[in-house]
């Protein structure tokens, strides 16, 4: 029996509003997002409680990232391969109670520099001055990042330099000048590959002796110098489950100036291709654990068992997919006290749709798991994904995210992703050589993309407001920093691009929305305090922040912890976990200051 | 009965049941390939976005197949056809939403109700629905076009295997002769844009054309007839396929065959007709 004309026709069109379906949800979230497009400031305000202006020009930072040039061999693919370097950090190098900014180049010659905030809305680069600018050499290689951490307890951060390279350890002498000390803290090259390629780098208290440790992640394999290659055979060895990059370094601080190397001893052993870490305690065991977001595979998750690790990423949930692992910044975002973890990759619309990954503790279960909340939340599709960092950019009490993104903007009308994706898609032997990539000629991959502000709207949402709220740059953002830069209790933010300008992006808050801050100093513990953990309770609920050695990106946000408190917050109390496992309550606290808070002896 | 007959008996019984399950009769060998290759890359490296979004395509893809076959024939479907759609859109669609998976399998099975001539399917399914999607959902869906570990043997045992089953079918002349045009074009290619041959090879060397070769453009639904027919067929896809690589076009086999595979059926339903027209004339 077959089925009337009249079934058949109804069928059909069913089959029509199946083709039509995916254009129709397009359509309509096309013109959601435009409705969200370029407000002025007050509309901003108005609608989203903030708005963000690009100052860099007014404030007196006119510093342009200049990307490294590699080895000839690598002439086709150099705008691939020498694509990262550009990175931020924010740090008090002069405790005079100002953010500073020390801002990496990565062009054999050019200069870092460290920008001191002149506390009128501007600032000026002392890098030269302090000895900290002229690190990019062709006998030591280029900078990649920066991390600060005191690691001599003496009150002053210290400077640790990420590079492909040698990497450098700074002392900082009273914030008046830096001493360089990498030979003498025994880092490499002594008793260690002379030379690494790292993109990461993290201070943190690993077995809580009151002395900041050290990680450091490799990205290509330190058996490379990537400006003397003996051949061409330097690109990963497939793009998802490639194991022959860089491998990592844990170096345990002895606390007389010297460092010695214990990634083996404790279980940190890796040679996939790291390009992001961070630190958090994310069992509350008083032991932080570390997350490494790997490029080319999946996620690894080092559980601190006090003082050893152990990997587990799949136990977990966050290292079964394989993506492109760019970032790892931690948040409270559903104000429980427990953190999420976001990790960026690359979305390219009808390419390649790998979804940034936001991972949030599952409830219920006897051990840590995760499950990725990205696609619910609104958060996965950012274009080709680097630097985010979480923060409360409106003052309603809810952490918001930043993410920057694009990777390489050449031409606007020719694209390198049909070649990137018929070489990615092949055979180790093929992807694994440089010589066997096309040459770009001029061609973007995932340029001039849009960046992202969500703003989280506390139940479990996040929304896209970057045009509406004025984050209109389009250059290839890398590292995305955060901090109160002037004091006036709102959180700017800074942003590093490849090839491009250093971004300040000054904050603009609507009236009535309160904040606390709180500055932390540790005695038994860390004196950065790193490690150290704020539960701010108000209003009835309660959210957890971290000191952190740096997160995102590249990147390091201002050690100072900025809580957003919304509307007439009436605070019950903040309670503070410092590494050293004291927890100290700070009770009769007032929105709209800046709290010092030492570690009670 | 003696040991000796015990044993000796059973073994022309045994070998005359394996060469039964590996004729080309049997409609399951397709199945059993592409659901070991699914096993082996998804217990080796995880292939799969998640064993629930291709749950969720092969499900949708059996009901569907059901629903239409008892709404437009009145009978209960041999299931072997939806179930490699089902598996097919379950590896080779990429997305992090489960909507994709669904709507992908849903295309593809009505697509054989829907897209008839002469009460004959013209697209392959899953390569209608794939191609589909595609086009109308690029800001959700993307290729399989990264897995396998991109490591030699992994490959080397699909090929191997993947071949021997479809030798046994009696189309690997299919398989060949695209492998073949392939690697010509790809040459050709490379002479044409001065890029290294091995870039131009690559895509042939990732899963994705595995799929491709041994499932889609082999499908007996959907190829034509003749021997001589289904070669041509298979050297017209490459071809095509080059020119859209030339334009920089990513999923340049899918469209290909999308493009190709009709015009071969809709070609052969013209000559056959005209044959017939022309006997009758005759007689």
């Amino acid at each position: 029996m077959k089925a009337s004309i009249g079934v058949r026709v109804i069928v059909a069109i069913l089959f029509v509003a199946m083709l039509a379906a995916p254009a129709v949800i397009k359509q309509v979230s096309a013109r959601q997002e435009e409705a969200q497009a370029k407000l002025d400031e007050s509309q901003a305000l108005a609608r989203y409680g903030f708005h963000l202006q690009e100052v860099s020009q007014q404030a007196g930072v006119h510093f342009v990232h200049q990307a490294p040039t590699l080895d000839a061999k690598l002439e086709g693919i150099m705008p691939e391969v020498a694509s990262m370097g550009a990175s931020v950090s924010i740090v008090d190098f002069d405790r005079d109670g100002w953010p500073d900014l020390y801002v990496t180049n990565s062009k054999t010659g050019s200069l870092n520099s460290l920008y001191r905030n002149m506390h009128d809305g501007t600032f000026q680069d002392v890098a030269g001055q302090m000895g900290i600018a002229d690190v990019n050499r062709e006998a030591t290689g280029v900078s990649m990042g920066a991390v600060w951490g005191d690691y001599d307890n003496d009150g002053y951060e210290d400077l640790f330099l990420i590079k492909w390279g040698k990497p450098e350890l700074f002392h900082n002498d009273r914030g008046r000048s830096f001493t360089r000390v990498t030979d003498a803290a025994g880092l490499p090259p002594y008793g260690l590959p002379p030379w690494i390629n790292a993109n990461t780098a993290v201070w943190f208290d690993y077995d809580g002796d009151g002395l900041l440790d050290l990680f450091v992640g490799g990205y290509y394999s330190e058996k490379l110098d990537l400006w003397h290659l003996a051949n061409t055979r330097m690109m990963p060895e497939s793009f998802e489950y490639a194991k022959n990059g860089g491998r990592k370094f844990l170096f345990h601080n002895l606390g007389n100036g010297k460092f010695e190397e214990v990634s083996e001893k404790v279980g940190i052993q890796s040679n996939r291709w790291a390009l992001a870490a961070s630190a958090a305690d994310l069992r509350g065991t008083g032991h932080p654990d570390l997350f490494i977001a790997n490029d080319y595979g999946v996620s690894e998750l080092f559980l601190n068992e006090g003082g050893h690790f152990h990997e587990a990423g799949q136990a977990t949930g966050v290292g079964f997919a394989p993506k492109s692992g760019m970032n790892v910044a931690y948040g409270d975002i559903l104000n429980q006290g427990k953190y999420a973890i976001y990790v960026s990759n690359i979305s390219e619309e009808g390419v390649l749709i790998q979804g940034n990954n936001l991972w949030v503790p599952r409830e219920g279960e006897p051990s840590l798991k995760y499950e990725n909340l990205a696609r619910d939340m609104g958060v996965e599709l950012g274009g080709w994904s680097f630097g985010a960092q979480f923060g409360d950019l409106n003052n309603d009490g809810y952490l918001d995210l930043y993410l920057t993104n694009g990777y390489i903007s050449l031409s606007r009308t020719k694209s390198y992703w049909y070649d990137f994706s018929r070489v990615a898609g092949g055979n180790s032997t093929i992807i694994g050589d440089a010589a066997d990539w096309p040459a770009f000629n001029g061609r973007s991959l995932s340029g001039y993309q849009q960046k992202k502000v969500w703003i989280n709207d506390g139940a479990a949402k996040f929304v896209d407001v970057a045009q509406a709220v004025g984050a209109t740059d389009t250059y290839d953002g890398r590292s995305v920093a955060l901090a109160d830069l002037w004091n006036r209790g709102v959180l700017d933010v800074v942003v590093a691009n490849q090839r491009g300008p250093l971004l300040i992006y000054k904050n603009t808050v609507k009236p009535g929305n309160e904040w606390v801050e709180f500055a932390l100093e540790g005695t038994k513990s860390n004196r950065s305090a790193v490690g150290a953990q704020v539960t701010l309770y108000w209003n009835g609920q309660q959210q957890l922040q971290q000191v952190s050695g740096g997160s995102g990106f590249a990147a390091q946000n201002d050690r100072r912890l900025h809580f957003g408190l919304g509307a007439n917050p009436q605070i019950e109390k903040a309670v503070i976990r410092w590494p050293s496992g004291k927890v100290q309550t700070i009770e009769n606290l007032s929105p709209g200051k800046l709290y010092n808070i030492k570690e009670a002896e | 009965m003696s040991h000796q007959v015990l044993t000796s008996t059973p073994q022309p019984v045994k070998f005359a049941a394996l060469k039964r399950f590996f004729s080309p009769a049997n409609r399951y060998l397709s199945p059993l390939l592409i659901s070991c290759i699914l096993l082996v890359g998804q217990l080796s490296y995880g292939i799969l976005e998640s064993y629930t979004r291709t749950l969720l395509a092969i499900l949708t893809s059996l009901v569907a197949e059901i629903v239409l076959s008892r709404i437009y024939f009145g009978k209960w479907p041999n299931l072997v056809s939806a179930y490699i759609s089902g598996i097919s859109v379950g590896i080779l669609l990429r997305s992090p939403a489960f909507w994709p998976y669904a709507l992908c399998a849903l295309i593809s099975i009505t697509s054989k109700y829907v897209l008839r001539v002469h009460d004959r399917h013209i697209w392959n399914p899953s390569n209608f629905g794939i191609s589909a999607m595609f086009v109308l959902a690029s800001g959700t869906v993307a290729g399989l076009s990264i897995q396998w570990g991109n490591f030699v043997w992994p490959m080397i045992v699909i090929w191997t295997l993947g071949s021997a089953i479809i030798w046994r079918l009696r189309r690997f002349h299919i398989s060949a002769t695209y492998i073949v045009s392939f690697l010509v074009f790809a040459l050709l290619r490379s002479w044409i844009t001065g890029d290294p041959w091995r870039s131009e090879i690559s895509p042939i060397t990732g899963p994705m054309y595995q799929l491709f070769i041994f499932f889609m453009i082999t499908d007996p639904r959907t190829t034509v007839r003749s021997k001589t027919g289904q070669c041509l067929v298979v050297v017209a896809v490459a071809a095509v396929e080059m020119g859209l690589r030339l334009h920089q076009v990513v999923y340049a086999p899918f469209y290909a065959l999308f493009l190709v595979g009709p015009t071969a059926m809709l070609l052969e339903m013209w000559m056959d007709s005209r044959r017939a027209r022309l006997m009758v004339a005759h007689a």
